[in-house]
């Protein structure tokens, strides 16, 4: 198909009074961070709505990349004719003409004048555009409810724009425009996907992976950074803090509550990623705590680990079923990563039947009882870390050696 | 000497070379161990696969590195028989595949198997409508080579794919991609291919590694039991300063396809025009052909004759007919493009590549010229005798 230009809707954010601006802008960003790809596209904003100039770029690699972006609902790829009958319905015609119709098509012109100094109504013009069409094409037939194709026509003065397609984009808000948030990002399946749905929601995310050597290979700690590569894709660049997790997880070994170390250990990563919140301006901390997964989210164990931090916890997949998790991890690419069979800290040390009904006074009593807990949390806190990833970003960089050598692909 | 047998092998691009030593310079850990430096050599393998995947415009996770074409092509014929016998045991491949495809099949068919071979015509090709009468509800695999070894006939393997698709979507379809990767374009998904060979040697690349693409979803018997590397499907010890230099080569040859078609097509065009007005040759290559090959028959001679008379010259060319000490047998291929058994056994191959220069080529012209002559009168004279 030949396409002039990309039709670009947005949903939510048009209802969002003063901040529409700001919202709108956001988009705009992410839009032109996508296009550096395609250097021929460029970018219009008209009358509350963006389009996309295609000037000889691919339509399809182009609307598979914008389908990614947050905030943008629909997309359209448009067909554009001069604001005149004769051109619109030839321009129309073969439009249709580019489609390989095989056996008979329900159809309708849905024409809408915006410019009213145009001589026909919008009426006037389904018939006037449809009447030469149905000649034309004798596999179509009219229909008026829920046909299978819709001709839009939308008559502007610069120009008429016609399209029949509304291929669906991933919605949301605009990355970035809602707050930000520390994700605590394991080599699972569930966290990934969790930074990914709060992304969408216009978050901007940091994650916290804690490791603990030599209880973890340097390959656990590389999937993570992985997977956090996989985010960035979506947010342009992401952090990564980097905990270093052994003091903290072995100070719960040998002290006779092994059914409570998985409790224990989430609520110090709670506390560690509540410092790394407050010194990174961040007002909430992200988990993939699906409800009743495993035993640290119970509703009993997620009471009791919950309480360790004063920040909002936001469980984007707290009612989730794992099927729904892992497609979605499939669709964002993640799942690929996730699914590689390096141990991470929760997976360590994991007691042969952990409670899945702490007792948040025992707990507590066993925290204060260790008593160079708070120093451990601190010190974890000050070894941390932080890379910063984008896409382009070489794994094992950060690394004296053992990175891959690119020179040698 | 001027090399034209790149169809046999090629010489590896100096990036490729210098690549494989400083990997072996700086890497020895086994992939497999899981201390650092196994780590890292694993890290090698994986961005090799990438590489690899990309070049093909597949998933990583679809590629198996395996040894070279041989291996690749058992793996792919004998895996998916063992593997969809349960379903069916019928094959079909065609009378002209390389001899990995060809005894392979053989092999199964002394196994209990039952293997059709399709005809082709005097190009090469084979017909799709003969296809599309041959799958059956027990056919598993179909193997079609995408470019000829000896001919260099191109294969219709998007018709092939989607009439194998549409007669039974089961039945997987193998390409044997070796002589068209990096001379061709290549487009796995519009063939509907769910298994493709390729070699690196071919390619300008290191000997001792290839790739076999595999479609998610596909399973294949593995033809070695052991330590289960390649996910199982080929155990021993990776060659990855082989897999490492493959990788690098399968980029160079994607980025270079486009003028290797013009340069090095341009070069057999000529090669082409001028045997036409040999009246002692007769070719059995044309321009729809693959760009580097030209086979050529000059009959009443051995092949080894003509080519050692060219090898007098500087031209190293090859026969593609199996030579025992006192008999040539005449080429399999030839024979099923309808050549007579003296054009078959009088064939030589001249393939070139990007290192060849229009010079070399009229150097061959005369070469050609010189040996026909001087040949002819001692083959009337042999034609006397008898």
């Amino acid at each position: 198909m030949k396409y002039d230009m990309l039709l670009l809707r947005y949903g939510e954010i048009t209802l969002k009074g003063k901040n529409r601006g700001r919202f709108e802008n956001a988009v705009i960003s992410h839009i032109r961070s996508v296009l550096k790809d395609f250097p021929k596209a460029k970018i219009r904003k008209e009358y509350g709505r963006l389009y996309v100039e295609l000037n000889g770029e691919e339509p399809e690699p182009l609307i598979a990349s914008l389908q990614k972006i947050f905030g943008l609902t629909s997309i359209s790829p448009v067909v554009v004719s001069s604001t005149e009958l004769e051109s619109i319905v030839e321009t129309s015609s073969a439009f249709l003409g580019q489609m390989d119709m095989e056996e008979e098509v329900t159809f309708k012109v849905h024409a809408r004048r915006v410019w009213k100094a145009f001589p026909h109504s919008s009426h006037e013009m389904n018939h006037l555009v449809g009447a030469p069409l149905l000649k034309k094409y004798p596999l179509l037939k009219v229909s008026m409810k829920d046909p299978e194709l819709t001709l839009h026509v939308e008559i502007r003065e610069q120009g008429t724009y016609i399209f029949c397609q509304t291929i669906p984009a991933v919605g949301g808000f605009p990355r970035g425009s809602n707050g930000k948030a520390m994700l605590l990002l394991s080599g699972g399946i569930d966290s990934p996907v969790a930074g990914w749905s709060s992304m969408r929601r216009g978050l901007e995310v940091e994650c916290v992976h804690f490791y603990s050597y030599p209880f973890t290979s340097r390959l656990a700690k590389e999937k993570v950074i992985e997977l956090a590569k996989v985010l960035s894709g979506y947010a342009g660049e992401i952090k990564i803090h980097l905990v270093p997790f052994t003091e903290v997880q072995t100070s719960f070994t040998g002290i006779g509550q092994d059914n409570l170390i998985i409790t224990l250990m989430r609520r110090s990563m709670l506390r560690i990623a509540e410092l790394l919140a407050k010194r990174e301006g961040a007002l909430a901390i992200v988990t993939g705590d699906s409800l009743g997964q495993v035993a640290s989210q119970t509703l009993p164990s997620m009471n009791v680990i919950g309480r360790a931090t004063e920040l909002p916890l936001l469980r984007p997949l707290i009612m989730m079923d794992k099927n729904e998790i892992i497609r979605i991890s499939k669709e964002i690419g993640t799942y690929e990563t996730s699914i590689l069979p390096y141990e991470d800290c929760c997976t360590l040390f994991v007691p042969k039947s952990p409670t899945t009904n702490p007792n948040l006074r025992v707990v507590e009593n066993v925290e204060a009882s260790i008593e160079k807990l708070p120093e451990l949390i601190q010190d974890a806190f000050e070894r941390t870390e932080t890379l910063v990833l984008t896409k382009d970003y070489v794994i094992g960089e950060e690394e004296e050696t053992g990175g891959v050598n690119e020179d040698w692909f | 000497m001027i090399y034209w047998d790149h169809a046999a092998s090629t010489p590896p691009y100096e990036e490729v070379i210098q690549t494989m030593a400083e990997v072996m310079r700086q890497h020895y850990g086994n992939p497999s161990s899981i201390h650092r430096m196994g780590e890292d050599a694993a890290k090698l393998i994986k961005r090799s696969r990438e590489v690899c995947a990309a070049a093909l415009g597949v998933k990583p996770a679809e590629i198996i590195l395996t040894s070279g074409a041989t291996e690749g092509n058992n793996m792919a014929i004998k895996g998916t028989a063992f593997q969809y016998a349960g379903r069916g045991k019928h094959i079909i491949t065609t009378a002209t595949e390389h001899p990995s495809v060809y005894d392979s099949c053989l092999y199964l068919r002394e196994h209990g198997f039952e293997v059709t071979f399709l005809d082709v015509d005097r190009n090469g090709r084979i017909h799709p409508d003969q296809l599309r009468s041959l799958i059956r509800k027990d056919t598993i695999l179909v193997s079609i080579m995408h470019v000829n070894n000896e001919t260099g006939a191109v294969q219709p393997l998007e018709a092939a794919g989607r009439i194998i698709k549409q007669c039974n979507p089961l039945t997987l379809f193998h390409v044997d991609g070796v002589q068209g990767f990096g001379k061709l374009h290549v487009d796995l998904q519009a063939w509907q291919a769910d298994l493709y060979t390729l070699s690196a040697h071919k390619i300008r690349g290191p000997k001792g590694a290839g790739v076999l693409f595999r479609r998610e979803g596909v399973q294949l018997h593995p033809l070695l039991s052991g330590g289960k590397q390649e996910s199982g499907m080929r155990s021993g010890t990776e060659n990855y300063p082989g897999i490492v230099a493959m990788a690098k080569a399968m980029r160079m040859a994607k980025e270079q396809l486009g003028t290797f078609g013009e340069q090095v097509g341009a070069l057999r065009d000529e090669l082409l025009a001028f045997i036409r007005t040999m009246p002692a040759l007769a070719l059995n290559s044309d321009e729809d052909g693959a760009p580097h090959i030209v086979n050529v028959s000059f009959s009443g001679m051995k092949a080894e004759v003509l080519l050692h008379s060219l090898e007098e010259h500087g031209m190293l060319v090859s026969t593609k007919s199996a030579c025992s000490s006192k008999t040539s047998e005449p080429s399999r291929v030839l024979l099923a493009m309808g050549r007579s058994e003296e054009e078959a056994s009088s064939a030589i191959r001249i393939s070139m590549g990007l290192t060849n220069t229009k010079n070399d080529v009229e150097r061959l012209k005369d070469a050609l010229q010189d040996a026909v002559e001087r040949l002819t009168p001692l083959m009337t004279g042999r034609n006397e005798i008898h």
